[in-house]
């Protein structure tokens, strides 16, 4: 994470736009010509790309892949081997495995994406205002921080559905609030780093009100870490948010998602292996594409200059 | 020493108090009423009698404000009596109990086999001059980080007591039952260990020690096991500590897997059945099992550097 806090620049310049100027626009192709470079050393990377845009695809648009229903069988055709037909083979009821797969991507990246938004939003919130006001309030903010690290992740998403109930939504909240103790931490830590600037100083002495400081210089240069962070937190919100599901405490049976595709598999694991295997290499995959992609935004990037 | 292990204490007191206290606010001050869930436990989506609530939430003291339910059941928690359960109406702290023995046992096996197989990992792939085996090796922990903890369980399941008949799939009984699951936990806390101490240890190999020691004329295996790892091993050991209590954790997903009894079946069958006294007692005792690890990892440090202890001290003075 270091190098991100030395050139917070360096991982923006991929998204920015072609300049009308001349200058820049030669900046841009530069820019763009060391990215294919960058990608062509890295045929994981790309590959990684590849996975999590369909990933994307198949969470918005399932029908794309797959035009096999998800809930209703072909009783005949029940624990079919995966073959042409059935990519990822049939379950007990003849329902196409692949279809039920590539459904239950909208639930589990639904899940993934508020579970990190949560956290998110309510971590960096903390974080902001413990780092930006300080005193008692940073105090009191990062003891209750230290607390929640002390209560094992998953037993606070369990009691946290235990109050909140069952269901996609509800797990996917538990898992944030279950990861917000790291979201305030690191924002705490670049606030703090920020606030000392020398440019803060100077807009503090030449009258910028506190609220502008925050927004205007504050803000935008502690962020980068804690996207950083953000993107680790997918990884890490997927196996959450399915682990829960495996358990049984996300979407109600008939409604297929990645966890709860797993454990349906599980009865029949001595007799068709692909029902418990294929869900399960989806999630695998899933992560480790996503933790390729963060380690990338983490400072390889800014190395290769 | 007295006084590090004093503040050491203290601190593990006070997160107790706050765990305990976290737990009772999400439990207690979120919607979801553990009296309807209690009468209705037994119906199939029936009414409740009115007047039976009321009873109900009077016995277990619910009609209570807030503040006073919270300093009765913290006065009752300190004198190790952690309520009811709901579900069974037997002592939390009785269940809990009952249930510890086989997940510790679990887990200690798991924590065992993952730090062997992390240091392995970690030792070899520093160790070695192959290219291509440290590449492997070192792709191993990110690897092991990955794949999610039920998957890997069902899939040893499938390959070793399915097809090869090695292991028993399911059950309780004797140490062949243990072997799974203990290794279905130790791979994703040794895939972290192995990540830390791969790490520190190159920084240690580049040390201005290391290079003395070569110039005496000590061999590779010993820099590396004598030297290197001594020192590589402060970080790795505090992984281990911030690890134990997600190891617990853990459990509830390999206990479930493997039908094995313990704490982690007691959890998933409690939030199953809205169980809130034994969910409260499960989090606790995570937080107590996270902190009791942590004390003793901080005992371990001034073994491994006394400057730990010396530096402590200096800072309580100042």
């Amino acid at each position: 994470m270091t190098e991100l806090l030395v050139k917070p620049i360096a991982v923006a310049a991929p998204a920015a736009p072609v300049a009308v100027a001349e200058a820049p626009a030669a900046a841009g192709r530069g820019t763009a010509r060391r990215l294919l470079r960058f990608l062509a050393r890295r045929p994981g990377l790309v590959l990684s790309g590849v996975l999590l845009l369909l990933v994307a695809v198949a969470a918005f648009a399932p029908g794309a892949f797959t035009s096999a229903d998800p809930l209703v069988g072909e009783p005949a055709e029940n624990f079919a081997a995966p073959g042409a037909a059935h990519w990822f083979g049939t379950d007990e009821l003849g329902r196409d495995v692949f279809a039920r797969v590539v459904h239950g991507t909208a639930l589990s990246v639904k899940a993934t994406l508020i579970a990190v938004g949560v956290a998110f939003v309510v971590g960096g919130l903390l974080g902001l205002v413990a780092g930006f006001v300080g005193g008692w309030v940073e105090d009191v903010v990062m003891r209750l921080v230290d607390v929640l690290l002390s209560i094992p992740a998953l037993f606070l998403s369990l009691a946290l559905v235990t109050a909140l109930g069952y269901g996609t939504v509800e797990v996917a909240i538990a898992v944030g609030i279950a990861s917000v103790a790291g979201f305030a931490r690191v924002m705490r830590a670049e606030v703090l780093r920020v606030r000392t600037a020398v440019f803060v100083e100077a807009a503090r002495s030449s009258g910028t009100r506190w609220y502008g400081v925050l927004a205007r210089h504050v803000l935008p240069n502690s962020l980068g870490p804690v996207l950083v962070l953000a993107t680790l937190e997918l990884a890490t919100a997927v196996l959450a948010v399915s682990s829960l599901s495996f358990l049984g405490f996300g979407a109600p049976p008939p409604a297929p998602e990645w966890g709860n595709l797993v454990s349906e598999g599980r009865n029949y694991l001595g007799n068709a292996w692909w029902l418990s295997t294929m869900p399960g290499l989806v999630v695998a995959g899933t992560v480790l594409a996503i933790n390729r992609i963060a380690r990338a935004l983490d400072g390889e990037w800014a190395a290769t200059r | 020493m007295g006084r590090y292990l004093a503040r050491r204490l203290a601190q593990a007191i006070v997160v107790l108090w706050a765990a305990y206290t976290v737990s009772f606010l999400i439990l207690d001050a979120l919607p979801g009423d553990p009296v309807t869930a209690m009468a209705s436990a037994g119906l199939d989506g029936g009414q409740v009698d009115p007047a039976e609530l009321a009873a109900i939430r009077a016995e277990y003291g619910y009609d209570d404000p807030l503040v006073v339910r919270y300093l009765t059941n913290l006065g009752n928690a300190v004198t190790g009596d952690l309520g009811n359960s709901v579900a069974t109406n037997r002592p939390v702290a009785e269940t809990l109990g009952a249930a510890l023995p086989p997940t510790l046992q679990l887990t200690a096996v798991a924590l065992l086999l993952a730090v062997a197989l992390g240091s392995a990992v970690a030792l070899l792939a520093t160790y070695t001059r192959r290219r291509w085996l440290r590449q492997l090796l070192l792709s191993l922990p990110g690897l092991g980080v990955a794949v999610p903890t039920f998957w890997v369980g069902l899939m040893l399941v499938q390959l070793l007591s399915f097809q090869l008949r090695l292991f028993p799939a399911f059950g309780n009984e004797g140490a062949a039952t243990l072997v799974l699951p203990a290794l279905t936990l130790a791979i994703p806390t040794g895939a972290l260990v192995a990540q830390v101490l791969a790490k520190s240890l190159l920084t240690a190999l580049d040390e201005p020690y290391v290079q003395t020691a070569r110039a005496k004329g000590a061999g590779r295996v010993r820099i590396h096991l004598a030297h290197a790892l001594r020192n590589a091993s402060l970080p790795a050991l505090t992984v281990v500590g911030l690890l134990a209590g997600q190891l617990l954790a853990s459990a509830v997903v390999v206990e479930t897997v493997f039908s094995r009894d313990g704490i982690g079946r007691v959890t998933a069958s409690a939030v199953g059945a809205q169980d809130l006294p034994m969910v409260q007692g499960v989090v606790v005792l995570g937080a107590l099992v996270f902190v009791l690890v942590n004390l003793l990892v901080d005992l371990v440090y001034p073994l491994l550097d006394r400057r730990i202890v010396v530096a402590g001290r200096r800072r309580s003075l100042a």
